[in-house]
């Protein structure tokens, strides 16, 4: 415990420093970075999920297009009230920043409950296929929602002198001044990393605490974890909701890094891109699938000639993962049970 | 301590108890013998309540009525099982394990205490106790299984098949460690088992269950002697 703090402090401290020098850093290059931040928090958090808790969900993207959308769309619409309150310098940026990557997380751990908790209850594969539907419905939902800019996608919007907000600049009003309120780039290599660092020291001390030994009960063996009195369902619901939370952190992250959203960003592929995130690094391994995620996002700027086929690519990734080294890059091989086998015919005790 | 009465369970169709009632009195080993499919499992797990019992079935626990209560519930009131196979968990350690146990002890300062009693019965825990579950051989899968019911500091300990798959000379012995936890802990013990000549060996009362029906009931000594029963159950031609 003492030890990961210490370590956390320290590589807050590391991340502030490199902060400083990302004005040096070609933006190309630094563009690839913070990318490779974000999906790391989304991969690690839906190995919560998927890996400890071994849940399967299928769904990821739809919470992180809730957290984009939802501190995206308050750092917009609020933002003439938000910069009243907080100003324009550093501290109030922080918290403002802050408080909208908490919604956006709280959102989508609200929705995640409202998913989560009734396929969780059952037993079987129910997360997979919920998780998916749900994915594709936020997406379909976001696309008819004028006010975010529909299948448009959304930049920012212009604030009128009187009072009127509208995505696009109004003919009827030219006489009026204007504002445009984009999406403000808040996400910088500091933040970015900083909830790389709390989230896998959460994570790292809730898998190492008693608690969290119990997500490892729970999916070792179910009913032996019921008889022993843990509340499996409540395991499973704390799970996706922390790492529906997280996605919804990411997506603001993003959000708040490339200016604009397309609903098209949170599709069904990008859900897959994440768990191959996690199938890659090992299920149930944090530093495994950190590596994949940054392996993961580097890869494809690599193959930008041939970007039609990276989910081929993916694909065949996959399988050869599965043949080579089933328990993913960094995986540990996991215990499996015994078979029971008499060891002795049963008849043979009974006689004394 | 424990009244089950009219217990009755069905999978889907399969009608797998067809309302048995069994007592179990404080601080006695009460034994359930049957073949394989009789239902014994059943009759745990429906106690435990991690299988749902139909309408018309009660189960009483110190006078309380726990039909159908959450499973966490009802561990907290001091009813433990021990599944059949020895369910531990493969991943964590012998000690993490145990700890599992304890999940819901409210007195966790007890535990070193509770601990050294476990070590002291099985010995060969304590110099495992780094060790992953997984990697136990069968006989120490059970003793853990059992250890970590413990924990639960149990009133009343459920046991399924703790001979299942286990070599005879090791049954003997976690048989004596089950009566010694009987006798040194105050534990009520409620045995399921097919291997009949142990278990009433070390019941003071046992029922016989087939096809989800208690077809005959009484003290252990009076079952061992019955011929019907020494026929089916104890290997006699
Ligand atoms: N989950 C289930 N779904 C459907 N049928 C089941 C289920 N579990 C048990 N059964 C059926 O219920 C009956 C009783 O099973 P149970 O496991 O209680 O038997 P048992 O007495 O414990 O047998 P064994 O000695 O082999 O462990 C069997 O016919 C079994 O096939
Ligand atoms: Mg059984």
């Amino acid at each position: 415990m003492k030890n990961t703090k210490i370590l956390f402090l320290i590589s807050v401290v590391l991340i502030f420093g490199i902060n400083l020098l990302s004005d040096y850093i070609n933006s190309y290059y630094y563009q690839i970075i913070i990318y490779a931040g974000i999906n790391i928090i989304l991969a690690t958090s839906l190995n919560l999920i998927n890996g400890y808790a071994g849940q399967f969900s299928l769904g990821h993207a739809g919470f992180m297009a809730i957290g984009a959308y939802l501190s995206a769309s308050i750092s917009t619409y609020f933002a003439p009230s938000l910069l009243s309150i907080f100003g324009d310098a550093v501290i109030g940026k922080a918290i403002w920043f802050i408080l909208v990557l908490f919604i956006g997380g709280v959102g989508a751990s609200i929705v995640g409950v409202i998913v989560g908790v009734p396929s969780l209850r059952l037993k079987g594969d129910y997360l997979a296929i919920t998780t998916l539907g749900f994915g594709e419905i936020i997406r379909v939902v976001i696309q008819n929602l004028d006010i975010i800019g529909a299948s448009q996608g959304f930049r920012g919007i212009y604030v009128y002198d009187n009072g009127v907000k509208s995505l696009e600049m109004i003919p009827e009003l030219s006489g009026i001044t204007y504002k445009f309120y984009s999406i403000p780039q808040y996400t910088d290599f500091f933040w970015a990393f900083l909830v790389v660092a709390i989230i896998i020291f959460s994570i790292t001390n809730l898998i190492r605490s008693t608690y969290g030994r119990g997500f490892i009960a729970v999916k070792d063996d179910e009913i032996a974890a019921e008889a022993m009195g843990i509340n499996t369902t409540k395991f499973k619901v704390t799970a996706f909701v922390l790492g529906a939370f997280f996605a919804g952190v990411a997506g603001g992250l993003y959000s708040h890094f490339v200016q604009y959203i397309n609903p098209e960003d949170f599709n069904f592929l990008r859900s897959i891109e994440i768990v191959v995130m996690v199938i890659l690094g090992g299920m149930g391994s944090t530093i495994g699938v950190v590596f994949a995620a940054i392996i993961l996002t580097i890869l494809p700027e690599l193959l930008r000639d041939v970007q039609q086929y990276r989910m081929i690519i993916y694909a065949l990734l996959i399988i050869i993962m599965m043949l080579v080294r089933p328990q993913g890059l960094f995986g540990i091989k996991l215990q499996k049970k015994k078979k029971i086998t008499p060891e002795q015919p049963p008849k043979a005790t009974l006689k004394d | 301590m424990l009244r089950v009465e009219n217990l009755t369970v069905n999978y889907g169709a399969i009608n797998a108890l067809k309302g048995i009632t069994i007592n179990v009195p404080e601080k006695s080993i009460i034994t359930l013998i049957g073949a394989n499919g009789a239902g014994k499992t059943t009759t745990l797990r429906a106690i435990s309540s991690v299988v749902k019992s139909a309408g018309g079935s009660r189960i009483y626990y110190e006078d309380k009525d726990i039909t159908n209560l959450p499973p966490h519930k009802i561990v907290e009131m001091g009813l433990c099982q021990v599944p059949e196979g020895r369910l531990i968990f493969a991943n964590l350690t012998v000690k993490e394990n145990l700890d599992m146990g304890a999940y819901l002890r409210k007195d966790k300062q007890n535990l070193k205490n509770d601990l050294d009693f476990i070590f002291n019965i099985f010995p060969r825990l304590k110099e495992r106790i780094k060790q992953p579950g997984g990697t136990l051989s069968g006989g120490e899968q059970q003793m853990l299984a059992i250890s970590r019911a413990l924990m639960s500091k149990p009133k009343l300990l459920l046991l399924d098949e703790p001979s299942l798959g286990i070599a005879p000379i090791l049954v003997r012995t976690i048989f004596e460690k089950i009566v010694e936890i009987n006798k040194s802990l105050g534990t009520t013990i409620l045995l399921v088992e097919q291997n009949a000549h142990f278990a009433l060996s070390v019941a003071n009362f046992g029922y016989v269950l087939e096809t989800g029906n208690i077809i005959l009931e009484g003290p252990a000594k009076e079952l061992e002697a019955n011929p019907e029963v020494r026929k089916a159950y104890l290997g006699e031609a």
